[in-house]
Parts: structure tokens; sequence; C-alpha cells
């Protein structure tokens, strides 16, 4: 069953702005969907109107079969939203959110009581719960806002940007979180700026740019279409100059790293061999981006220049 | 099960916005019945004296009913306005916007919260009021039914104000340049007879001279306008202005983009 659908969805705002330009988008229920794009590009535009924040100008969304038009109240139910912006009452106490939360979706305080003692305690907030939630650090609140999304059990929770500025601890506590739930049976929709994040968690990817979807497939499939990459080599030794390495593209941002873009065809045990041939001893070794990261920029790009040659 | 949401929707709703009257009771209790003791001395005790009687009744007697009904639309107004706009401006009306509630529920809801306030404070008032003078009772229902109307009217105008406000400046202009002179200008401090006729006519434009006077009617049994005419200005201007918030939150006006 589908997830979630959109059909020939669009937003054109009052200023003129055509923030949605007729996208087609499927998500399989149980998947783990990343929704990414840059900035503007019309990710938290598809959210809002999902989730009736944003009205849509035309095209159809149906959640669970239910139709946005005409269902409503059954597709909302279904959904669990965290979104980019803190939005919680910050005069509130943590356990006055979430039992209000429960109670915007027919839960009785006493199921909203067991419900929030189960998320705060996963999401390492138990200790909060009688704290007023302004006094809660950024990390705690991003965790506060996905216990409340969490309080009715959506079938489908969408996370738009729910790490942005999280220390790198709490986002992988969050990332363990955000699995466990998955497995356990809830669709996620996940945007993120943080591409090693869509990577690392998501089975499904779509690339959305401009009000468009320009890439929308299984995520290892996008990754296999990345036909170059770059790898970063710290070396042991400082070097004067590049070595010798016909059929790379080479560059030395320092006397002790080598940077070095390999194709699809070529492979790393070349390298390593022609590097030791040249007496460079190499210490570690990473890539340079995250490779999804460095699809994202070339398919981006890649629109950018054809919008600029009048394509 | 919808039906089930909506009861226990219904129910969060109001309770969160009782707590939020209770929670800041410094801003919400406390000014009101401050004012309406400084009204009672100076108007009632000091200067009443001197005026006399008024419609039969002591003046002191005869603006009591005034001085609650201002201070139940008022608060009626302000609960609202400072609620739904709050709501706004923290992004949390969001919480309601995303559930599956429907938008006529939260316009009752709010408006709830409003009716709460208004006759908290209003019994609050009237409490003071029994301090300074007896308040005699001409018809107990006239009373409740008159306060509850005027309550629902000035809370969904408060929603009102409050869906077109786009800054705090926006939600302090109505009260402080309509809201305020309509009261003062509505029969709380006098019976319109006094007034030249030409004035009289403008006072008749007047919804809260309508509200004061069924007020005042189930109090005292004295009236300046015709109470079925009150009931249906008060009923009337009800059901326009929840049609009206029901239909700007169905087209997100000032919530949704």
């Amino acid at each position: 069953m589908k997830a979630l659908a959109f059909r020939q969805l669009t937003k054109t705002y009052k200023n003129g702005v055509r923030a949605l330009k007729g996208i087609d988008l499927d998500v399989e229920e149980g998947d783990f969907f990343a929704l990414l794009g840059p900035n503007g590009a019309g990710k938290t535009t598809a959210i809002g109107i999902v989730t009736s924040l944003v009205n849509k100008s035309g095209g159809k969304v149906e959640v669970f079969g239910h139709d946005i038009d005409t269902q409503l109240a059954l597709a909302k139910s279904c959904i669990g939203l965290v979104p980019q912006e803190i939005n919680f009452n910050q005069f509130e106490t943590v356990t006055t959110i979430l039992v209000n939360q429960a109670g915007f979706y027919g839960l009785p305080r006493r199921v909203a009581h067991d419900r929030l003692e189960k998320y705060l305690t996963a999401l390492q907030l138990w200790d909060k719960r009688n704290s007023i939630s302004r006094s809660l650090s950024g990390g705690m609140k991003r965790r506060l806002m996905i216990a409340r999304a969490l309080m009715h059990e959506p079938r489908l929770l969408i996370l738009d940007e729910p790490t942005a500025g999280v220390d790198i601890e709490v986002r992988r506590s969050m990332w363990t979180f955000m699995r466990d739930i998955n497995v356990a049976g809830t669709t996620i929709i996940l945007t993120t700026h943080y591409l090693e994040e869509a990577e690392s968690l998501c089975r499904h990817v779509a690339i959305i740019d401009k009000g468009q979807i320009i890439e929308n497939d299984r995520m290892s499939r996008v990754l296999r279409k990345l036909q170059t990459e770059v790898f970063v080599f710290n070396l042991r030794n400082p070097i004067a100059a590049l070595p010798d390495l016909p059929g790379y593209r080479t560059t030395l941002p320092d006397d002790h790293t080598i940077e070095i873009e390999m194709s699809k065809d070529q492979n790393l045990n070349d390298i390593f061999s022609r590097l030791s041939a040249s007496g460079i001893e190499v210490l570690s070794m990473r890539n340079k981006t995250n490779r999804l990261e460095e699809l994202f920029m070339r398919l981006v790009n890649k629109e950018e220049k054809a919008i600029g040659d009048g394509r | 099960m919808l039906l089930k949401t909506n009861i226990v929707g219904f129910n969060t709703i109001v309770i969160r916005e009782f707590n939020r009257i209770l929670r800041i009771w410094g801003q919400t209790i406390v000014p009101p019945a401050i004012t309406a003791t400084l009204y009672f001395i100076i108007f009632g005790s000091l200067i009443g004296r001197r005026i006399g009687d008024m419609g039969g009744y002591s003046y002191i007697q005869y603006i009591a009913p005034g001085l609650i009904m201002m201070s139940v639309v008022t608060n009626s107004y302000g609960n609202v306005v400072s609620s739904f706009f709050g709501a706004k401006f923290g992004k949390h009306i969001e919480e309601l916007l995303v559930a599956p509630l429907p938008n006529w529920l939260i316009v009752i809801g709010y408006m709830m919260g409003g009716i709460a306030r208004g006759l908290l404070v209003g019994l609050v008032v009237t409490i003071i009021t029994l301090i300074f003078t007896r308040l005699h009772i001409h018809n107990i229902a006239i009373v409740i039914s008159a306060v509850v109307l005027s309550s629902i009217v000035f809370s969904l105008a408060g929603m009102i104000n409050a869906v077109f406000a786009k800054n705090f400046d926006q939600i302090s202009f109505i009260p402080t340049f309509v809201l305020t002179p309509l009261t003062y200008l509505g029969g709380v401090f006098y019976t319109i007879t006094l007034l030249p006729e030409w004035a009289q006519h403008i006072s008749h434009a007047n919804p809260i001279l309508y509200m004061v006077n069924a007020f005042r009617f189930g109090f005292l049994g004295v009236s300046d306008v015709d109470l079925g005419f009150a009931y249906l200005i008060m009923i009337g201007s009800a059901l326009v202005l929840f049609t009206a918030c029901v239909w700007l939150m169905y087209r997100g006006v000032g919530t949704r983009e």
C-alpha cells in the first residue's frame, strides 16, 4: 500500500512563486524515504500540503488511500509531523505539550500518560517531563518534537530536518531511534541537509529542485549513478609535487594531502600501487564528500546549468 | 472514531485554554478586579452619591450590571485575541492545524476559552459589586443568557482580530480604538435617554448598548432598548461571527499559506 501519493501536485504562492510544478511521488508503506533538495526547492511546501499547513493549488494527495480533499481527518490521523521550526508552546511543560497533543488526536489522558513515559524514556527526556519547554536545550527541543509527533503512533512520520543544529552524539542516538521505529512499521519521510544522514537511513530517495522531482529511485541505485568519486589521501611525509598518476585527476591541497578523482572503471589498488612506487606512504584515506552529497550537487548543478543554457 | 476524536480534542482545547487563564491569573483575573473596584469607589461611591437615582435605582446599582458586562466582553475578547494570536506567533497553532479536528471545533474550543474567562471575571466583578451594593435580580434567565451570548459574540470577534493580526500592535488596536469607546458609549454609565435625540440614534448602532441593556434588564427590569431586538442582535451577531471564523479557518486566512 502507498503511504503517500502525489499526483500532479502544484503550488503557486500569492506572490507568484511556483513552489511545486506538478510533482508525482509515491512512498510505499514501511519505507524510509529521503526527500532532498536545496533550500527553496519545494520540500517544505510539499510537506506543508500533506499536513494541511499549506493549501495546494492543484493536483491530488493521498495518505494511506485517504484523499486529503475528501477524507482530510482520516488522512491527518495517519500523520505525525516533526516540523523544521520549533512550534510547541514554550510556556508549557513537556508533559502538558505531549498530553495536549494526544488529546488533539482523540487519545484520553490516561493513555497519553502511558505513551509519554514510553517516548520520553526512549528519547532520553523522561527526567525533563516537568520542565518548562523553553528551558530545554536545542537538542532536547528537537527530541521533544519527535516525541510529540509519535504520541498518536502515526503510520506515517514526516521529519522535516529533525536533526538541524543537533550535536553529533544526539544526532546519532536520534538515527538509532528513527531506525527502530521504522523497523517497528512506521513509514518515515525524512528531509535533511545532512546527506550522510539520508544515505545512512533511507532506502528510497527523491531529489526535488525548483519545484520538480529530478531524481526518484532506490538509494542504492541512485548512488550507483555516481560516475566519479574524489578520495582524499593523507600522507605520512610531505611531498613537494604531485606524483605521476596518468589517467587520474589529481590535486595537492597541501604538502600532506593528495585528492584523486576516480571513475567507476578505475580502482584503488592501482592508485595504491602507483603511490607506493613513487615512495609515498598513505596514512589514511576518505571520501572527499559523502557519495549522496556528491550526486546531489551534480544533479542540482546540472539542473541549474540546463536552466542557464535555456533548456 | 472521529466523533470520539472530536470530543477528546474539544475537551483538550478547552482544558488548555482554561489552564492558560489560571496560569496567568495575574494578567487575566486581577486587573479587571482592580479596575472594577476603582470604578465602584469612584463612580459608585464618590461621584454616584451626587448623581442620584437613574432608571429608578441608585446610580451604583444602575451601573453595576454595565460594569460586570464591560468586564465580560473585554475579557472574552482579550482572551481569544491574545491566546489565538500567541499560538500563531509561537507557531503552536500548527499543533491544531495538523490534527484531525474540524475547523468549527477549533473555533468553538477557542470561543469556550473566551467564555470561560469572561464568565470567571464576570463572577469576580459580581462579588466585588456585592461589597459595594445590593444586586437586585429581576430575571435570572435573562441575566445568564445575555452574559453568555455577549461573551460568545466578543470571543468570536477576538478570534477574527487574531486571525488578521500580523503583530502585537494589531491585537491591541481594536480593543483600544474600537472596543473601549463602544463599551463606554454603550450605556454602561448612563441611560441613553439622557442624550440628545441624534446621539440616541447613533447609540442604537452600537451593539454593546443592546448587550448592556439586556443584561441590566435581567437585574433591574429596566432597559433603553427593546429586549427582543437585543436578543436578535446578540444571536445574529454570534451566528454571523461564528460563520466568519469557520470560513476564515477553512480558507486558512492568517493561519495557512
